[in-house]
């Protein structure tokens, strides 16, 4: 008898468990499985350097969607055309003028941001329905882009600016080998640090006393995380060293996760989400939250832009197309809320990563393009489905 | 956007070979009305109806059915009194008729008159049921069962130490409807609240209380709004709720699912958004003293709740409505605005915010009640205003107040109004 609570206890604490981590589960078995199914392919150096190049584009537009998807579950429709035009305009003064790499990154910012304004000055001030207001701008910038383009392709031969966005950190002495021991050194040290502010953060709680997570909990969560990094730097020092822009990718990640986490600013974007009036009622200014979700979502347009440009080398008409859709993809199989109010920056990265991988793991394994749509659009309603199932019981009525 | 007809055979449509029947809807639903005393024809848009009459749309749209039992969920929570009779009463006449209903409701003084049998429920177990076959049973009686012990008192005891002091004084206020601005909702009101004194509002629905309140808080209702603000004798002009809640006012909704809490939320997160600069340092939350106010708001309003993380919709009414209060508090305000703070919540819960409210005062803040329960009005308050269609027709002393004073002013100046205009 007793054994058997004992045993409904941990099978509880397990279910626990994998309910609050529904997403890093099904990112792991994703994983697994395409390992298995490309044998250990996706597990190359290079395959799993690009794995973060390839989709550095939705992670960095995943943060800023998150913030629109936040304040009520409103979606940007335009990012993927803001990003086509932001991606011509730095291409063509590039190509056409001799202005300075910095500044043409600095003014190509500037129309994002420009863009955002607008698009928040309509949805937060005016209050024209998002949707309606982004699949304007969608139709409005794509044109604008071909326009810019003259429906060419424009390439990138600019040093400086590819140097700044898509080359390896490499320290000479170290690096000169086939392993790029700089990129596991770092890996190291980041993990050492993670480690270390865990332990500074818990120990902290525990001496104000109130409660904290169980040590095992703690300690499998720090090294499982720990693990990774250095396996993946470990995968890095392999190929070419750290891409510089992984270390935008972070940037950008860390900043919004702050952001949202850390700050009344990133607070005020759930309160909205979760009861408008009530945030209002409670000193919000609604209408900036609004305006300022979709000036970041622009903004974060506006470098997706320039790093696509770095990536792929040329911009064209139809760059970035339904990158809107990948970024909304990734919000939504992490775990934000369809109807706002919830949702992380953690989870939406891992959304994007899940994406990633079965976009990554399909190519290789060579599941024609058609066959890949299918199996993104089944993913992306399966983690929605299991998300609501589980964790929102209670919310759903 | 719905009429009435459409909303009452909604998914029980009369239909004919390809499509439906509008005229035997509008025929059977104004049949329906007439049954439960509405004279308004069945094509009236739903949303230009008050919510009384919308209360007896849905009982007529239950009747549609040809029900034999009808359960009623505090069905009189938003109608005035006046209302509440007309809706009593439809159900004793459904009663003659053979049908069975059943009411689930906190107002005890309806359940008295009603219900033939009565059956208290507290902590999801049946604690008795009493028969009632004359009508006449004493609140008291229901309320032993509901609290588990004799509660002598309604309304806790409180010294009454009103300074000379004016916390909030509001000259001339008026404020027009936000879609029609030639409607005039708030129509010239002047009043004040001492430090430490609790001033009552009470007016029949629409009398234009809460529209009174909102507008002075941040003009969060309303448009055209004119008068003067004055707190703590400094004239004052509150554009937003932020400038509000600066200024040392707080507003507790009378609608604490729709526009007071995040239900979605935890109890944390609710109880410090109105005043998140106290947790917080140029922008930056320090996690930490967060939850400790949490916690120290969750124990000072007595919140029954497993820690601050849970989350405020799986809280029951009182408890939310606590939440919300400790919300209000931890904003600390000089005048605090309570706008139907007791309403569908359990006795016992109602005592507890009547304490809070008596603590308020006795720190020398102002409080400002408004209600449309008179008893708690009566028992709580040092005056009370009492409103009709956006007017002030009467101050009142504690003293000098009593529930038939009250209804004389209002109908006086209703027929007042009468007079005048015919």
């Amino acid at each position: 008898m007793k054994e058997t609570t004992a045993k409904g206890k941990t099978l509880t604490t397990i279910k626990s468990v994998m309910v609050k981590n529904t997403m890093i589960i099904i990112l792991i078995l994703v994983f697994i499985l395409f390992d298995i199914l490309t044998q250990g392919r996706l597990l190359y150096a290079q395959n799993m350097s690009n794995l973060l190049l390839q989709n550095a584009y939705v992670i960095i537009l995943a943060c800023g969607m998150l913030l629109c998807i936040l304040t009520g579950g409103n979606i940007d429709l335009s990012v993927g055309c803001v990003v086509c035009v932001c991606g011509s305009i730095a291409a063509q003064l590039m190509d056409k003028t001799n202005i300075n790499a910095i500044l043409v990154i600095f003014a190509t910012l500037g129309v994002a941001l420009i863009i955002g304004c607008w698009h928040g000055f309509l949805i937060g001030y005016k209050r024209i329905p998002p949707f309606i207001v982004t699949l304007a701008g969608m139709f409005l910038f794509r044109g604008i882009a071909r326009l810019i383009l003259d429906s060419k392709t424009i390439n990138c031969q600019n040093d400086l600016f590819l140097n700044i966005f898509s080359s390896y950190i490499t320290f000479p002495g170290i690096d000169a080998g086939e392993v790029k021991w700089s990129a596991f050194i770092a890996g190291i040290l980041v993990s050492i640090v993670y480690v270390i502010m865990s332990f500074i953060g818990r120990v902290k709680k525990s001496r104000k006393g109130y409660s904290t997570p169980s040590l095992g909990s703690t300690l499998t969560k720090i090294s499982v995380i720990s693990a990774c990094v250095v396996f993946y730097s470990w995968k890095m020092a392999h190929y070419k060293g750290i891409p510089i822009m992984a270390l935008w990718c972070i940037l950008v990640v860390l900043i919004y996760a702050y952001l949202t986490k850390n700050t009344v600013f990133g607070r005020n974007f759930y309160a909205v989400g979760g009861n408008e009036k009530a945030a209002k009622l409670s000193g919000i200014d609604t209408n900036k939250i609004f305006f300022s979700a979709y000036v970041n979502v622009a903004l974060l347009a506006g470098l997706c832009g320039l790093i696509v440009l770095a990536r792929v080398g040329s911009v064209n008409g139809d760059t970035g197309t339904q990158y809107e859709l990948d970024s909304i993809g990734a919000c939504f199989i992490g775990g934000a809320s369809a109807y706002g109010g919830s949702g992380t920056i953690g989870g939406a990265i891992v959304g994007a990563i899940v994406m990633g991988i079965i976009n990554q793991g399909m190519s290789i394994y060579g599941l024609n393009t058609n066959w890949q749509f299918v199996i993104k659009g089944a993913v992306i309603l399966a983690a929605v489905f299991f998300d609501i199932r589980f964790n929102h019981k209670n919310t759903a009525k | 956007m719905m009429t009435i007809g459409e909303n009452m055979f909604l998914g029980n449509e009369r239909r004919i070979a390809l499509g439906i029947d509008w005229d035997e809807t509008y025929r059977q639903a104004d049949k329906l009305l007439r049954q439960v005393g509405l004279k308004e024809p069945a094509t009236t848009l739903i949303k230009d109806i008050g919510t009384g009459k919308q209360q007896l749309v849905e009982i007529a749209k239950a009747l549609s059915k040809d029900v034999k039992l009808l359960i009623l969920d505090e069905p009189t929570s938003s109608l005035n009194e006046q209302d509440t009779k007309m809706l009593l009463d439809l159900l004793l006449s459904f009663k003659k008729k053979g049908m069975t209903s059943i009411i689930i409701s906190h107002k005890l003084n309806e359940l008295a008159y009603v219900a033939d049998r009565i059956t208290v429920l507290r902590d999801g177990s049946t604690i008795e049921t009493i028969d009632n076959p004359e009508h006449n049973i004493d609140e008291s009686r229901i309320i032993r069962g509901m609290v588990g012990r004799e509660m002598t008192d309604r309304w806790p005891q409180r010294e009454h130490n009103i300074s000379e002091e004016v916390g909030m004084e509001v000259r001339s206020w008026t404020v027009h409807h936000p879609l029609y601005p030639e409607k005039t909702v708030v129509d010239s009101i002047s009043f004040f609240v001492r430090k430490g004194e609790i001033v009552g509002f009470y007016g029949l629905q629409g009398a234009g209380r809460t529209e009174l309140a909102m507008s002075i808080f941040g003009k969060s209702y309303g448009q055209q709004i004119s008068g003067e603000l004055f707190i703590d004798g400094i004239k004052m002009t509150l554009g937003s709720p932020r400038e509000a809640i600066n200024a040392g006012l707080a507003y507790v909704t009378e609608d604490r699912r729709g526009n007071g809490l995040i239900l979605m939320k935890c109890i944390r997160e609710n109880t410090t958004l109105a005043c998140m600069r106290k947790i917080s340092r140029r922008g930056i939350i320090d996690a930490e003293e967060e939850v400790l106010a949490a916690i120290e708001y969750r124990n000072r309003m007595d919140i029954k709740c497993h820690s601050v993380e849970q989350t405020v919709g799986t809280l029951s009414g009182g408890n939310q409505q606590k939440v919300l209060l400790g919300k209000w508090l931890f904003a600390e305000p000089q005048v605090l605005i309570l706008d139907e703070p007791t309403r569908g919540i359990d006795v016992g819960a109602k005592y507890e915010i009547y304490c809070d409210m008596n603590q308020m005062v006795a720190d020398g803040k102002s409080v400002v009640m408004i209600s449309s329960e008179m008893p708690e009005l009566l028992g709580m308050c040092d005056r009370i205003y009492v409103m009709n269609e956006g007017k002030s027709v009467a101050e009142l002393s504690a003293e000098e107040a009593t529930q038939e004073i009250i209804m004389a002013k209002i109908l006086q100046s209703v027929a007042k109004e009468g007079s005048m205009t015919s």
